[in-house]
């Protein structure tokens, strides 16, 4: 099996596998003060040293969460805020969080159009958070995010940040970006599933969504998921020399584009022109069902998606695309291939072939009917 | 002896059974589909796993494996089931009923319902922890829409009359949920039997992974439920953000095994649990156990020591892991509102702890521990009074 579909979720990494494994036999519950707590207290205190310095938070700032999802949740909800300002390009979790969230527009590219959310703010910013992505699950487009923080800022809101995508892709540094509140997730960088964080900037005032036992300092009740929380640190502690692969994970994308152009001269790349992670590419072919395309690749043992796995099986048209200006039937029509480092070329090559075969057999039968 | 210390906090939490350590071990590399990506194999195969694992739990519930929904935890299910159910009902039942003696978790919940304007009442429980069933049904009423009672305290392991709680609920048309976090595996349940609308469940208390549990909601007749979390549409839309694979399917192990070994286990953990209860008799006057003998779980004791406080019996006690209390709490070394509740005197609020045993408990264990507390809570004893006479 060929897996291209890196967005989804990541493998995970051997050392992240190790220390989760370790940890399933640490018996304590972090919150009990005999030994046994207390060394789940401290395998849970060492990935949160670990993530507040790959990622510019302080230690005290970083509230675990079951994943991203739940984070989204929390920062859209826990701030209380009376208006709500989102991007039409967010996660579902952003879109959905909270009953009625405002819209910011975006261009063809999918970039937020700074002087929208200015309009918006200034016609209104009383009690405001903005929340934006950092960068695209679906096309990898990357928002100009310290600039439409400044604004929102410049207006007295607060902002959050969905940088679920970006760890490992491209340089992430939560004080340097200067959002409120920034949310990630583990299985995205090669951690394990069932873990996320919400991060605070000093000051920022939060009520839980989730009440309980007074975990995460009172922000999110529930025991700490210690073995994947201590996972969740050893993925955060490498995602500084993911950034290495970069390079080559570029090449690889880079070539995979130019040559479907040659081949599809009529594919549609979308977010093309914009800042986009290198490992993300979304393109496709008016017309042609982005689904039968992911099942005629699946049975030629290659992996990649339609859009958001989350909304797969529903069949909906990508809301990112059609945020961007795309026709329904575009919207439909599109694949998303993500890369990672454990991508070979040979597995790209055999990805186009694959795909540019099945798109003629699909347009042949298309014509045919 | 290793260095490992002798675990007795099986309320706090379970370890992992080695056997749900190695079904969860290859999902966390080969297989690292997406279980939501249903359009490739790897997606596929996680779905299937993670669907049977609903099956396991299902039937150790004798629910319908549509009727669990994957949560974080048991804290996360509490949330949904109290807020998510009431917020979603119809206006004119606005009343909902707690016990003083339940899990933080749902007390806040309740709280938080309270301040958007429901009105809440927290029962008081007797002496002996249980609830007292008329006071139950002169609190109902047709406003009421939802009852939250626990199966099994996590301090004093009593066992709530859940089928009498549930019958008593159906009268006036109101939902029962239980927070069954320590019951499953543990004792017999039967949602339908019992009567049960919504069950609460943790992977961590039951020899499964942290991280994960589920909330049981009946499909017939259908509960309406306001989810908290929001987003991809996961779980039938009541629960969104990625299910982690191997995480359920090892609650779905965690939960089979408990379905086979049920009945002899709780045997086993009962004789272990009346051994070490006749040692401590045998040697110590002046000893009390907090909450009901008979309606309790096997695994819990919780044991006042009326002239010593427990953090100093604790600190002599370093091989062996037990605790004061609720996990949750006992950081903050804030007293107990169970013991509170079950009209323990202030004074000796301290003076409590919590003996956990289960499946990895062997006799060895519990007699050195026994033990062990015998002479600490006799050194102590000695100290106390050369202190007083001094």
């Amino acid at each position: 099996m060929i897996y291209l579909d890196y967005n989804a979720t990541a493998p995970m990494k051997l050392a992240v596998k190790r220390c989760v494994i370790d940890a399933l036999d640490v018996s304590g519950n972090p919150s009990s003060i005999h030994s046994s707590g207390r060394s789940a207290r401290a395998l849970v205190e060492k990935a949160r040293g670990e993530i507040a310095s790959s990622f510019g938070v302080s230690h005290e700032n970083i509230i675990f969460t079951s994943g991203a999802t739940e984070a989204n949740t929390l920062a859209l909800a826990g701030t209380k805020r009376r208006r709500i300002l989102v991007s039409g390009v967010e996660h579902l979790s952003v879109l959905e969080a909270v009953g009625n969230v405002e819209k910011i527009a975006v261009d063809q590219s999918g970039l937020v159009c700074p002087e929208h959310l200015e309009t918006l703010l200034r016609h209104d910013a009383n009690s405001v958070l903005v929340s934006i992505m950092l960068a695209n699950n679906e096309t990898g487009v990357i928002q100009p995010i310290a600039e439409l923080a400044r604004i929102a800022h410049e207006y007295g809101a607060l902002f959050h940040c969905d940088a679920v995508q970006a760890p490992g892709r491209i340089p992430l540094h939560m004080a340097g970006l200067g959002v409120d509140m920034m949310t990630l997730s583990a299985h995205k960088i090669g951690g394990p599933k069932g873990i996320g964080a919400l991060f605070l900037a000093p000051g920022v005032e939060f009520a839980s969504i989730l009440n309980g036992g007074g975990q995460e300092r009172g922000r999110r009740g529930g025991t700490e998921n210690v073995p994947a929380i201590a996972g969740f640190g050893v993925a955060a502690s490498h995602v500084n020399e993911m950034l290495n692969n970069v390079g080559h994970i570029a090449r690889l994308r880079d070539g995979m584009e130019q040559t479907i152009l040659e081949h599809v001269p009529e594919v549609v790349m979308h977010g093309h022109n914009a800042p986009r992670l290198v490992n993300t590419s979304l393109f496709g072919v008016e017309g042609v069902s982005a689904e039968t395309q992911v099942i005629a690749l699946d049975l030629s043992g290659i992996a990649i998606s339609s859009g958001s796995a989350c909304s797969s099986g529903k069949v909906a048209p990508s809301h990112v695309l059609r945020a961007m200006g795309l026709s329904e039937s575009m919207s439909t029509s599109s694949v998303r291939v993500s890369i990672g480092v454990e991508t070979k070329e040979e597995e790209i090559a055999r990805f186009i072939d694959a795909w540019v075969s099945i798109l003629k057999m699909i347009k042949r039968q298309v014509d045919a009917a | 002896m290793t260095d490992e210390p002798i675990y007795l906090d099986y309320q706090a939490t379970t370890p992992v059974d080695p056997r749900v350590r190695d079904v969860m071990l290859p999902w966390f590399d080969e297989m690292y589909g997406n279980p939501h990506s249903s359009d490739h194999a790897y997606g596929w195969a996680a779905e299937q796993a993670v669907e049977d694992a609903r099956v396991h739990i299902a039937e150790l519930i004798g629910a319908k494996p549509n009727e669990i929904t994957f949560t974080s935890g048991a804290t996360e299910a509490n949330n949904l089931a109290v807020k998510g159910t009431v917020r979603a009902i119809k206006p004119d039942r606005n009343h909902v009923v707690t016990c003083a003696t339940e899990h933080k978790c749902v007390l806040e919940s309740c709280a938080r319902l309270e301040r958007e304007g429901l009105t809440v009442t927290i029962l008081p429980v007797e002496k002996n922890g249980l609830l007292d069933l008329e006071l139950l049904e002169s609190s109902l009423s047709e406003r009421t829409a939802l009852v939250s009672i626990m199966a099994v305290n996590n301090e004093i392991g009593v066992i709530q009359p859940l089928t009498e709680i549930a019958r008593l609920c159906a009268r006036v048309g109101a939902l029962f949920h239980t927070d069954a976090a320590q019951a499953v595996a543990k004792m017999p349940i039967d949602v339908n039997v019992m009567g049960i609308d919504l069950l609460s469940i943790s992977a961590h208390k039951l020899y499964g992974p942290m991280g994960i549990g589920a909330l049981y909601v009946r499909q017939k007749p259908k509960i309406e439920i306001e989810p908290l979390l929001d987003g991809g549409g996961q779980e039938r839309g009541l629960r969104s953000g990625t299910v982690p694979a191997p995480l359920a399917i090892g609650f779905g192990e965690a939960c089979r095994l408990g379905s086979e070994y049920i009945s002899e286990e709780a045997e086993r953990i009962t004789l272990l649990r009346d051994q070490f209860l006749e040692q401590i008799f045998d040697s110590l006057d002046d000893v009390k156990l907090n909450g009901d003998l008979g309606k309790r779980i096997p695994g819990n004791l919780n044991l006042s020591f009326p002239d010593i406080d427990a953090q100093d019996l604790m600190m002599r006690l370093p091989n062996i892991a037990l605790s004061s209390g609720s996990a949750c709490t006992t950081s903050s070394v804030a007293s107990s509102h169970v013991l509170q509740s079950i009209g323990v005197e202030k004074r000796l609020l301290h003076n409590a702890i919590r003996i956990g045993f289960g499946r990895f408990t062997v006799e060895k264990e519990v007699n050195f521990a026994a033990k062990e507390i015998i002479q600490a809570v006799l050194s102590l004893r000695n100290v106390s009074q050369v202190y007083e006479k001094n």
